[in-house]
């Protein structure tokens, strides 16, 4: 499970996280939901041991982020919002390199490799270097490369980047089956449609804050609003209505 | 839109690129001050020490200001040949392999605007450590000549197209490899650029024999020799004719034909480059965005390789292999690998050209040991510039896959720790290579042997942690191409601070063995080393390169642990 006490981070007088608190429970998809700027690759960023929080806890299944980062980072999976990778290593070679990052090596190690490469259709690219890969290939491969050490917690963000139809629907069902087992997923992502089917709890930050959170009831509830669309709600709590400014600047372009 | 504004806009980005390097105001105004304060110390350290070179060599009779114009000469052909190759291989990345190409290949802008914007790019990314060595040594020679004011204005009419024809002729020629060479075969055009680097250094030094020019004895006459440094030693190469214009400004006088040919040349090549780039660079783009090939196979010394790291602990071993693998597979990296052979041949044959046998005089004999002695502190300079180009780098090189690292749990101790023995094994095997050859060609005794062979391994060891240290402190994330790393500010700091711990060593070690130096002199009875002042020497050595190197990594630890 997650806990985020009070994080707080600050790059110079910006605030892009304030006080941010949230509790995720082991077996759960938990969807980080916001506007660009909101905070949310900050947040998971803190989460994943990239940045330290000014201020606040992140503690990752009983462990404390800054008390014990290696032993907490060991139970993280996590996939930044753009794939970049080693470009002059080959699929297989990333994977192993990976594993090899949080102590894994051996018979077992290969079989994984093998398996997730199979799983996402990089089999014949196994020994192909990532240079030649498509966008879609890289996030598969750094999808494969956060399962390949068998993380008890997983943190992505924005998980559909790149991927075509048939593999978004293979995350979905595998990050499904992983959070049916036992494993705590925590998204970030600006498709709502996503949000709405795969998570089972949502939070929308704005400015640096939780908005509101809870499932997809309780933030219907928050909005006061009876629709049932998240995208309604989203665009509701975040203040986004721009039908007014799109006809402007389409005015000014023509 | 005019071709200036084009030109103005495309190399807006860059600059701005350029001027906000460093994360915050204060990292900028530190940095800037930092790189004020050293250059401050290093230039008129050039500049004093060439001035006072240049009036003991102008107080040789009849040919001291010959002397004088030739050594001119002969440092610009040196520029030329450096900033004709670094714009070659500096052309490659502006012009086919920067990531906003295919981005503005969209827009309408127009061919001339590019070719220009990329030109100045390319020239300014090459030359300006040469510019900033210029400027102390043509300062030097307006001193030690005695040249008026008027002498700043011919200077930078000479200095200018000497960085404008390699830019373009470097670019030309790039552009010609380009073509020639099918799809994205880098790694043919960088190894092409390595083998002529080879040829044009091996031919320059078999050419001018610097060597002769220091020996009058081996003209036939007094004659022969004043008529081989009267002569211009490449009269058909634009290096000469700067040397001219700069060898006449500072007996100030004006050859208007010898401007003529230099600036017509610059316009020339200019001009001829952007109808080249007009005619081909489309197809030439076209043809460097098509795929190389891509699979790895592992070949038995790669196996070979990977089980005698089978012993290491699963993380070390991974980050080492990552490291070499991604070295051998980016060409921008293993290519300098020629040009780093071609530098240790060069190095063992000026050593085995050095006259030590000829001396029997008192003066050759304090000039043997004191050469016996100066080549510790030319290998540490070769190995410093090694770390600069292949250590330096190592930590930017990371760049956008930092995040990887950094959310994998290993710490940066780990990190440090194995890219500090990727760098240092092969460096000290590189420095113990160097030093034991030119120690045999030289002839060195024993103890000396021992006392250099020890030093080089502390100082390569020290030098790796350093050039590691530097680059945490002032890494360059954006850089496309890893030869230009070295070239940034923190590359500058390195180099600085290396240098400067060598002179402590070097200072140290003087100061132990200076009984013996001073036996050399004429009137003292030579006398071998004794072994107490090497030991001394070498304890004085381990005490600094340790220093120096623990403070370096534990600062350069603290520093990725602090900017998480």
């Amino acid at each position: 499970m997650i806990e985020l006490e009070a994080l707080t981070k600050r790059y110079g007088d910006f605030v892009a996280v304030d006080r941010l608190s949230a509790s995720i429970p082991a077996g759960t998809i938990f969807g980080l939901l916001g506007p660009n700027g909101a905070g949310k690759t900050t947040t998971l960023r803190m989460i994943a041991g990239i940045l330290e929080p000014d201020s606040g806890r992140v503690i990752i299944a009983g462990r404390d982020m800054a008390e014990e980062p290696m032993a907490t980072r060991a139970l993280l999976g996590f996939v930044p919002d753009r794939p970049f990778v080693y470009e002059k290593l080959t699929g297989a070679e990333l994977l192993r390199f990976s594993a090899g990052l949080y102590g894994m090596q051996g018979e077992t190690v290969e079989r994984r490799i093998d398996e997730l490469l199979e799983l996402w259709d990089l089999g014949p690219w196994r020994d192909q270097l990532i240079e030649s890969y498509s966008h879609g290939m890289r996030q598969k491969l750094i999808l494969s490369s956060a399962f390949v050490h068998g993380p008890e917690v997983l943190v992505i963000d924005e998980p559909m980047v790149g991927l075509d139809p048939k593999s978004a629907r293979l995350l979905k069902d595998l990050l499904r089956t992983y959070a049916d087992r036992g494993g705590t997923v925590l998204v970030s992502t600006h498709t709502l449609e996503l949000a709405e089917v795969l998570c089972d709890q949502l939070a929308i930050i704005d400015g640096g804050r939780i908005a509101v959170s809870g499932s997809l009831n309780d933030l219907q509830r928050a909005a006061e609003s009876q629709d049932a669309r998240l995208e309604q709600l989203f665009l509701r709590i975040t203040r986004g209505e721009t039908d007014s400014r799109i006809a402007s600047v389409l005015n000014a372009l023509r | 839109m005019s071709v200036l504004r084009e030109y103005s806009l495309l190399l807006g980005p860059k600059c701005r690129a350029v001027r906000r390097r460093g994360s915050t105001r204060r990292d900028r105004l530190g940095r800037a001050l930092l790189v004020i304060a050293l250059g401050a110390a290093a230039w008129p350290f050039v500049y004093l020490t060439l001035v006072r070179f240049l009036r003991s060599l102008l107080g040789v009779e009849d040919i001291g200001s010959l002397l004088a114009f030739r050594l001119l000469a002969l440092g610009f052909l040196a520029f030329l040949g450096i900033l004709l190759l670094s714009n070659v291989i500096g052309a490659l990345s502006s012009f086919f392999l920067a990531r906003d190409l295919p981005a503005i290949r969209t827009t309408p802008v127009d061919g001339l605007s590019l070719y220009l914007a990329r030109l100045t790019e390319t020239m300014v990314s090459s030359s300006w450590m040469v510019l900033l060595l210029l400027v102390p040594v043509l300062a030097a020679y307006a001193g030690a000549f005695d040249a008026g004011p008027a002498f700043l204005l011919i200077a930078a009419g000479a200095a200018i197209p000497l960085l404008v024809i390699p830019a373009a002729a470097g670019s030309a020629l790039t552009l010609l490899l380009v073509r020639v060479f099918p799809a994205r075969r880098s790694r043919d055009i960088l190894l092409v650029i390595g083998l002529c680097a080879v040829a044009m250094l091996v031919l320059v030094l078999r050419t001018l024999r610097p060597e002769r020019l220091v020996d009058p004895e081996s003209y036939r006459s007094l004659v022969g020799f004043l008529t081989a440094l009267r002569g211009p030693s490449s009269p058909w190469l634009p290096s000469q004719w700067a040397a001219d214009i700069v060898s006449a400004g500072l007996e100030r006088s004006i050859d208007p034909l010898t401007w003529l040919l230099l600036w017509s040349t610059a316009a020339g090549v200019t001009t001829l480059g952007a109808i080249l780039h007009g005619r081909l660079f489309s197809r030439c783009f076209t043809r460097a965005q098509e795929g190389d090939e891509h699979r790895v196979r592992r070949s038995a010394g790669w196996r070979r390789f990977e089980s005698c790291l089978a012993g290491l602990d699963v993380r070390r071993r991974e980050l080492i292999l990552k490291d070499v693998r991604t070295f051998f597979r980016d060409t921008t990296q293993w290519s300098q690998l020629i040009i780093l052979a071609v530098l240790v041949v060069v190095y063992v044959y000026n050593m085995r050209a050095l006259p030590m046998s000829a001396g029997t005089t008192a003066i050759s004999r304090f000039l043997t040991t004191l050469v016996l002695y100066l080549n510790l502190a030319l290998t540490g300079f070769v190995v410093a510039a090694i770390a600069g180009r292949f250590v330096f780098p190592a930590f930017s090189l990371e760049g956008r896959t930092l995040w990887l690292l950094r959310s994998s749990p290993v710490p940066a101790a780990e990190i440090l720790s194995s890219k500090f023995w990727t760098g240092a094994v092969p460096l000290t095997t590189l420095a113990l290579l160097l030093t034991i050859l030119t120690n045999i060609v030289l002839g060195v005794p024993a103890a000396l042997f021992l006392l250099s062979v020890g030093s080089v391994v502390c100082l390569s060891a020290a030098f790796t942690a350093q050039a590691l240290a530097w680059g945490v402190f002032f890494p360059v994330f954006e850089s496309e191409n890893a030869a230009q790393i070295p070239t940034s500010i923190g590359g500058l700091l390195f180099m600085l601070g290396a240098l400067a711990s060598l002179g402590v060593v070097i200072v140290g070690q003087a100061w132990a063995l200076r009984g013996y130096l001073v036996s050399g002199l004429p009137g003292r009875a030579p006398r071998a080393v004794m072994p107490s002042e090497v030991v001394v020497a070498l304890a004085i050595t381990l005490l600094v390169t340790l220093t120096t190197g623990i403070v370096a990594i534990r600062a350069a630890e603290a520093r990725m642990d602090s900017k998480r």
